[in-house]
């Protein structure tokens, strides 16, 4: 019954290496395509990142970038069809879980990795109390009586600092705010202790006050238990604070990745220098926001050479000819630019 | 809740009254003697006419006689046939036999409607999904006379898997048939809501936390799917009841059950009106109370519905 809802992938022949590297969660080269009707969205070309026990990755992009498709594959929540992994490998303490059989796959998840979603209102079940959606997991996975599953879930509640956690349990998901919403989503996530969080835009469809205090709580509730995180969004403002890496995706593939301290320095591609340029700044008030000019590309028709060529103020013909690889940039970046250097090394 | 189980309980009042009167009216209305094939070649004589029109009175108007019928029915009185029988002792033992088979009808079609719907709902276009659509159109499209003599011929007389008509004692194990024919057309329509309402959640953001969760298919489907699929499901069977009841009389026909639809065909041949009027009378109770009885369960479904 396990292939009805989610379709485990497991076809022979993926290219990876396969070693250990001693790496938490590793994504290498991960293929995923969409076959639709009017024909074949190519949604992840070859993302590799991985992160690390303690680690907060922030994967950044814009929508449709294929940032929360690949969370999804991690996971092995990806709506199949017409979702379907082409390629690559998605290494969990070194063994790959597309290769897993449904049910070693199943135990992971919650327990070795996690998922907060976006919108906490569709993503918890609207007939059950918030109280049994916690509780559950400590049933089912780890067998504990009705009454001690409830005792472990207020816990829960009470760690993600929801007031009055223990008259909270028996509330429905409506019956929160947003933000209490999004926290007892939290708790959910973190009931099982698992190694690693995703957060699948975690704050964006909240206030920007409540937002502060989200993600306050994750990085908090993140160093405390020295999980590795993966925080995917779209906003730049979100994950300075937070996160140790970037990596900035595009078009389906990370087109730079460095240290949240060098990315916003001195960006090492166009669409990074791009993004960070569009925020709006106080002393420009007034003025035009600046953006980037044209659109994502058809993901079912991706331009040749790099993706990013159409929309680049810098692009060269061999832009159009030539896909750029992700390559070391200096000693702890890399970058999917042909002008990396140039990027990098200019004043 | 209460106050909106009492204003439902209320609002019972006026249906009840309107459509009692409307299907006493349409039996008034329908021509012929009372009188007629009571007494024989000859007729019957003049002093019995006077002493039967009078008991009945059957001489006064529509609205006298609706009221002094209302009257004894909320004293618990259904009223006596002509040949002096005490219509709720027809009640007591046709109801009970109808109301039997129409829950096993029930559950048969909940049991595979719902079964069929969740296996197809989470399968599309599969081999599976392909069978039961095809042959829930069957069973919608068949009459179902057609499908009662069929399972009957069938089951009771070519293969003797079951006896082709009910004893009197009517044993579940006998009913399961009858009520299988009885319940075919709705076990189709449930099948294919369900397919559909499973098919609909099945790709909702709730299930896929749930699997995000860890949890086993088993229960995503059969909790967290389920429970939100239900509510189209849990109409349709609640206000199947009545209809199964008052749609048994060609069920009851074929497979010899002792039944409301049986006294009601009687009753209306011998212009029986006071048996018609409270055999329905009874039916729409069962109607009424059953649609209350639905919507007090969307909210216990769906916690979001709230009544005040």
């Amino acid at each position: 019954m396990s292939d009805i809802l989610v379709s485990e992938q497991s076809a022979p022949g993926f290219g990876g290496s396969g070693r250990p590297s001693g790496r938490l969660l590793e994504v290498e080269d991960l293929r995923v395509e969409f076959r639709t009707r009017d024909g074949v969205a190519k949604v992840i070309n070859g993302v590799t990142y991985h992160v690390d026990a303690g680690e907060t990755l922030a994967v950044l992009g814009e929508s449709g970038s294929g940032k929360s498709v690949t969370a999804q594959t991690i996971m092995g929540i990806l709506d199949t069809p017409p979702g379907f992994v082409t390629g690559g490998q998605v290494r969990f303490h070194g063994k790959d879980m597309l290769r897993m059989s449904a049910e070693e796959r199943r135990r992971i998840r919650g327990e070795g990795i996690a998922m907060i979603f976006q919108d906490s209102l569709s993503a918890l079940n609207p007939v059950f109390t918030v109280g049994f959606q916690i509780a559950e997991q400590f049933r089912v996975r780890r067998g504990m009586s009705r009454a001690d599953a409830k005792k472990r879930a207020i816990e829960m509640l009470d760690q993600v600092k929801i007031p009055n956690a223990k008259g909270r349990f028996s509330n429905y998901p409506h019956q929160f705010s947003g933000g209490m919403r999004q926290r007892a989503m939290i708790a959910m996530s973190l009931a099982l202790d698992p190694e690693v969080l995703i957060a699948d835009e975690p704050t964006t469809a909240l206030d920007v006050t409540v937002q502060a205090q989200i993600m306050d709580l994750l990085g908090e509730l993140q160093r405390e238990r020295r999980m590795g995180m993966i925080l995917i969004t779209h906003d730049l403002g979100v994950v300075a604070d937070v996160a140790d890496r970037i990596a900035v995706m595009y078009a389906g593939r990370i087109v730079e990745e460095a240290n949240v301290y060098e990315l916003y320095r001195k960006p090492a591609h166009p669409y990074t220098l791009g993004l960070l340029d569009s925020i709006p700044r106080m002393d420009e008030k007034g003025q035009e926001l600046r953006t980037i000019k044209g659109l994502p590309p058809n993901l079912m028709n991706i331009p040749p050479g790099c993706p990013f060529n159409p929309r680049c103020p810098m692009a060269q013909p061999v832009c159009r000819e030539k896909v750029p690889p992700l390559l070391q940039v200096g000693t702890s970046r890399a970058s999917a630019c042909h002008f990396a250097e140039e990027l990098v090394n200019r004043d | 809740m209460g106050r909106y189980l009492l204003r439902r309980l209320l609002q019972l009042i006026p249906v009840f009254i309107g459509t009692t009167f409307m299907i006493y009216a349409l039996v008034w209305k329908v021509p012929g003697d009372p009188f007629a094939g009571k007494c024989g070649d000859r007729g019957c004589p003049d002093n019995f006419r006077a002493l039967m029109t009078e008991k009945y009175q059957l001489d006064q108007s529509i609205w006298v006689q609706y009221a002094s019928y209302m009257k004894n029915l909320f004293q618990g009185d259904f009223g006596i046939t002509f040949s002096g029988r005490p219509i709720n002792d027809i009640i007591a033992t046709s109801y009970p036999n109808t109301l039997k088979l129409a829950v096993v009808a029930l559950t048969i079609e909940a049991v595979i409607g719902l079964g069929a719907g969740v296996l197809t709902g989470l399968r599309r276009n599969g081999f599976m999904d392909n069978l039961v659509l095809v042959s829930t159109l069957f069973l919608i499209a068949l009459p179902v006379f057609v499908i009662g003599f069929v399972l009957q011929w069938l089951f009771g007389v070519k293969w003797h898997i079951v006896n082709p008509t009910v004893s009197n004692e009517m044993r579940i194990s006998e009913l399961i048939l009858p009520g299988f024919v009885l319940g075919s057309a709705s076990m189709a329509y449930i099948a294919r809501v369900a397919r559909t309402s499973i098919a609909e959640n099945r790709r909702a953001d709730y299930v896929r936390t749930a699997i995000a969760k860890g949890l086993p298919m088993r229960r995503v489907v059969g909790v967290h799917l389920l429970r939100n699929s239900l509510i189209p499901v849990v109409t349709l069977l609640g206000t199947d009841l009545g209809a199964l009841m008052g749609g048994a009389i060609i069920t009851e026909g074929i497979f010899g059950i002792n039944g409301i639809g049986r006294q009601v065909l009687r009753a209306i041949v011998t212009k029986e009106s006071a048996t018609v009027v409270s055999i329905v009378v009874v039916l729409v109770l069962v109607y009424l109370l059953m649609n209350l009885l639905v919507d007090l369960l969307y909210a216990a479904l769906d916690p979001r519905i709230r009544y005040e």
